[in-house]
């Protein structure tokens, strides 16, 4: 029989119910401060959290709708960071180009990583895609195209369908917006479809959803396919806006930030793992003069979230709110 | 009730786990239209023979025949699409969801839309009359926008049995419905199964000797994996080796 309950011990707010109308406030809350943000703060930091935002949202649908916990989804961003790289600098690709290309890569090998993961539940699934993404980053470390030690470096921004020019950091910035918030916007449909609604069943009682009928493995493969090219699209938009692919983004510690992320900001929320990546982002950013110390202080957040507040920052104040967000 | 046939058949059907035999060549017949329970103390292998049967578990020999045909090959998923729905003996429901949505979770199966992940979740209130109207059934309309989770036990497992009805199956397995119930519930789900039972085939596994006494048709006795004995409850009762069998695993616990 399956083994069930690890994630649902860390609970996701309750996510039943159709009042879903302050959601869509709030999201349309978020799409305007981002769109001034820029006023006030430094794009390229912004562009970073974006991104980084996107990666996390791929992985809270996951983990927060699914009660898969994946640690090896840095594959995923930096095949396409490597991808988009490669393909805008050597094959000459325009941006849009490049980064669904990325986007594709990610999802096929989502694909066959998942194919080969799903077989396992629990721990065993995490340390299955740990194991396939270690064996991956070892193949980048030696392979010729990735520049090893150097990464993919200078990758052309380019000329957004060949008009807007990427290289002036704000048209970038409204560029990563779009990506942005389609990418998230295309997380929350799928969470609210009937699809969804079925991942919502397989995380809450499993042989329940089989004893209905449900063939949970196909729903969780195509959870798996689009949470891996959602990441793809955050790494390949990445490499785009950095001009840089390199090993840090395949590397484990990547997986680990991600989950982090997700953790810090709320499991199973939707707007937690968006906050989560601008905390983790800023305190890389601000205490970047602590050097190694900036690990030790996430370790503590860290260990903090899964003493003191379990449901993440989000998590928390939907409660403290009665809603969930 | 419909005709006399025979709608679950098995065939010297066992389970081993590591040499131990949970299920020893166990011949079981289920016709159409009755409920059939499946009794015997603890340990004789009634859970392991459902999930045998619903294919959750793999049999290590035999045969299981739903319909003449045979289904000892097929996934969990198949064989539920064949029309045998499982219950379980912890009440299974979907906890976040409610129990509206829980029974749409069912009822949404059989469209094939359940990977449009592209599309909205509005879609599934075309199925909100139907559901209210198996939570009816089962009584618990009054709470159909009321999180699983929060409803009390003889509810969840009521809601259970509406998400079970809502796919219409064509044999229903329940283990022990009436488990860990106060006397009120447990004669309160009892009419239920016989109500629902109308038109359908019910196998249960179950402990309470006077609800099997009440709803049920044919009664198979397991002891230690094996089939002791079967008949209508008269003979089941008047039986000394069931007896035996009883007093003497009491005993043996005691």
């Amino acid at each position: 029989m399956a083994a069930r309950g690890e994630p649902a011990a860390i609970g996701p707010v309750v996510a039943a119910g159709n009042g879903l109308r302050h959601q869509h406030l709030a999201i349309a809350g978020m799409a305007a401060a981002l769109a001034v943000a820029p006023l006030v703060l430094y794009p390229v930091f912004l562009m970073k959290v974006l991104c980084f935002a996107l990666f996390a949202c791929a992985f809270n649908l996951l983990i927060g709708y699914v009660g898969l916990l994946s640690f090896g989804h840095a594959a995923f961003f930096g095949t396409a960071a490597y991808a988009a790289g490669h393909a805008a600098k050597v094959w000459g690709f325009p941006p849009e180009l490049a980064v669904l290309f990325a986007t594709a890569c990610s999802a096929l090998l989502g694909l066959v990583f998942g194919w080969l993961a799903i077989r396992r539940q629990g721990i065993y699934f995490a340390m299955i895609t740990l194991a396939l993404a270690q064996m991956l980053y070892f193949f980048y470390l030696q392979a010729p195209f990735t520049g090893g030690e150097d990464g993919i470096q200078a990758i052309p921004r380019g000329r957004l369908l060949g008009v807007l020019d990427l290289s002036h950091d704000l048209v970038m910035y409204w560029v990563v917006l779009a990506v942005f918030l389609a990418g998230f916007l295309l997380i929350y449909r799928t969470i609210h479809s009937p699809f969804g609604q079925v991942l919502k069943a397989i995380r809450e009682n499993e042989p329940r959803a089989v004893s209905l009928g449900y063939e949970v493995d196909r729903y969780k493969l195509l959870a798996f396919v689009l949470s891996a090219a959602l990441s793809g699209l955050a790494g390949g938009t990445k490499a785009i806006v950095f001009r840089l692919a390199s090993l840090t983004d395949v590397h484990w510690t990547m997986s680990g930030e991600v989950v982090l992320m997700a953790l810090v900001g709320g499991l199973g929320t939707v707007f937690g793992p968006i906050v989560g990546a601008a905390v983790i982002v800023s305190l890389q950013n601000y205490l970047a003069g602590l050097g190694h110390w900036v690990t030790i202080v996430q370790g503590l957040i860290f260990v903090a979230c899964v003493l003191a507040f379990r449901r993440g920052i989000v998590g928390e104040l939907g409660r403290l709110l009665g809603k969930p967000l | 009730m419909a005709g006399d046939g025979t709608i679950l058949e098995t065939e010297g059907l066992s389970k081993e786990f590591r040499g131990f035999l949970a299920v020893r060549d166990v011949a079981l017949r289920v016709r159409r239209g009755t409920i059939h329970a499946l009794i015997g103390p603890n340990g004789a292998g009634k859970t392991t023979c459902f999930n045998l049967l619903t294919k959750f578990l793999q049999p290590t020999a035999g045969r299981i025949l739903f319909e003449g045909r045979d289904i000892t090959g097929l996934r969990p998923a198949e064989v539920a699409k064949l029309g045998i729905v499982r219950s379980f003996q912890i009440s299974a429901v979907f906890g976040h969801l409610t129990a509206l949505e829980n029974v749409r979770v069912a009822l949404q199966r059989q469209r094939g839309e359940s990977f449009d992940f592209w599309r909205s979740e509005k879609l599934l209130e075309r199925w909100n009359g139907r559901a209210r109207e198996l939570l009816d059934a089962v009584g618990i309309g009054a709470v159909a926008d009321v999180p699983a989770a929060e409803l009390p036990y003889g509810r969840k497992r009521a809601l259970e049995l509406a998400t079970t009805i809502a796919l219409e199956p064509r044999l229903m397995l329940l283990d022990e419905p009436t488990a860990g119930m106060g006397r009120e519930d447990v004669g309160r789900i009892t009419a239920l199964i016989r109500e629902v039972a109308k038109g359908r085939t019910v196998l249960m596994v179950e402990h309470n000797l006077s609800v099997v006494a009440d709803l049920c048709d044919t009664i198979t006795v397991l002891v230690r994996g094996e089939i002791l004995a079967e008949g209508d409850y008269g003979r089941i009762a008047a039986d000394p080796r069931v007896r035996e069998a009883y007093i003497g695993s009491e005993e043996g616990r005691a």
